[in-house]
């Protein structure tokens, strides 16, 4: 009990700049916790690995996603980094593997990176499937979408596609990105009748 | 002066003349080409901005043998080593479910004229020969018909 005391004493006397410390030092973490994440959201940070920039986002800047008429852009983390903080936080602690990957070297020329493109797109288009295309409805809502004012061919699609509940990566892969060499017939998974 | 002189100095006042024609017109600048009068060496005018025509039903054709046109916008659609966008739905095993047309059978001939099982390298890549139209004014005038049995 004296040194329970003793901290009442130490507090008695000392309350406010215990508190203050506290939530000074909270502020600090948090905040530089809330910034990393942001910083590492970005588009700047994505394409200052070469991996990144000399491949995949070139091919990006040549589709709808970067320019359009409208203006707005989806970037990389748009797409790649799903919004809520839960699974935020699991594809960040996933991101760790890709930076072992990073010091190895593993796609670090176009050769390299062409030979693992089918697997590397393959772990997307499954990511994008468990999660019914979570990150593509960040931004396109089927609920709030109207067919009426879509192209004859949209039209006809989405609205077969949707009532045989598929999801966007069903048929819109390698929209963003090249397709990969070597597809086969289950990769194709646009069918529908 | 001999008169069988006569026919050579003809000749050669025709070339001269010809000549001076010819130099006079390319000083001129009255060489016609799509480019307009803008000189070889210089930078191009700027082309006018035109839209893609919307999503159609398919296009009649303009004159005999015409290529069927593209009803709808290709916009960053890829034909290449790795992917042809164009058969994701126009292929024969896709254009029922896509209710798309499906490619003439006449580009399973390759140019050998042997009968492939999937489409002719020679016919690959679509936009050769098939394109979108654009709400432009043709770049020359033509007089293409097209032939009652094909318009009809």
């Amino acid at each position: 009990m004296n040194l329970f005391a003793d901290i009442v004493e130490l507090t008695k006397r000392k309350t406010w700049m215990v508190l203050w410390g506290f939530f000074g030092l909270g502020v600090v973490f948090w905040g530089g916790f809330q910034w990393a994440l942001a910083v590492t959201n970005t588009e700047t940070f994505c394409i200052s690995c070469h991996e990144m920039k000399d491949n995949v986002f070139k091919e990006y800047r040549e589709t709808i996603h970067y320019s359009n008429r409208t203006g707005v852009r989806a970037t990389c983390p748009d797409c790649h980094v799903p919004r809520e903080w839960q699974h935020m936080a699991i594809r960040k602690i996933q991101a760790s593997n890709e930076l072992w990957h990073k010091l190895l070297g593993t796609v670090d020329t176009p050769e390299k990176f062409e030979g693992k493109r089918l697997e590397l797109a393959r772990h997307v288009w499954k990511a994008m499937k468990d999660t019914d295309s979570r990150e593509c409805r960040n931004c396109h809502n089927f609920n709030t979408m109207d067919f009426t004012r879509q192209g004859m061919r949209a039209f006809d699609f989405h609205e077969r596609g949707f009532s045989q509940n598929k999801t966007c990566i069903d048929c819109h892969k390698g929209i963003a990105h090249a397709l990969p060499r070597g597809m086969t017939k289950a990769d194709d998974t646009s069918h529908m009748q | 002066m001999n008169k069988r002189m006569w026919p050579s100095i003809r000749a050669v006042c025709l070339v001269v003349f010809l000549a001076w024609i010819g130099v006079s017109t390319a000083q001129g600048g009255e060489v016609r080409t799509l480019r307009g009068s803008v000189p070889l060496d210089g930078a191009d005018n700027a082309p006018e901005l035109t839209k893609w025509m919307p999503d159609s039903h398919p296009l009649p054709r303009a004159y005999l043998q015409q290529p069927p046109l593209v009803p709808h916008q290709i916009e960053s659609y890829k034909i290449d080593l790795r992917q042809n966008k164009c058969l994701t739905c126009h292929s024969w095993g896709k254009a029922k479910e896509t209710r798309a047309t499906k490619i003439s059978l006449t580009h399973f001939r390759n140019r050998f004229g042997s009968e492939m099982s999937d489409i002719s390298p020679q016919r690959y890549f679509c936009t050769q020969c098939h394109v979108p139209q654009k709400d432009a004014p043709p770049l020359v005038e033509n007089t293409f018909q097209p032939v009652d049995a094909v318009v009809q």
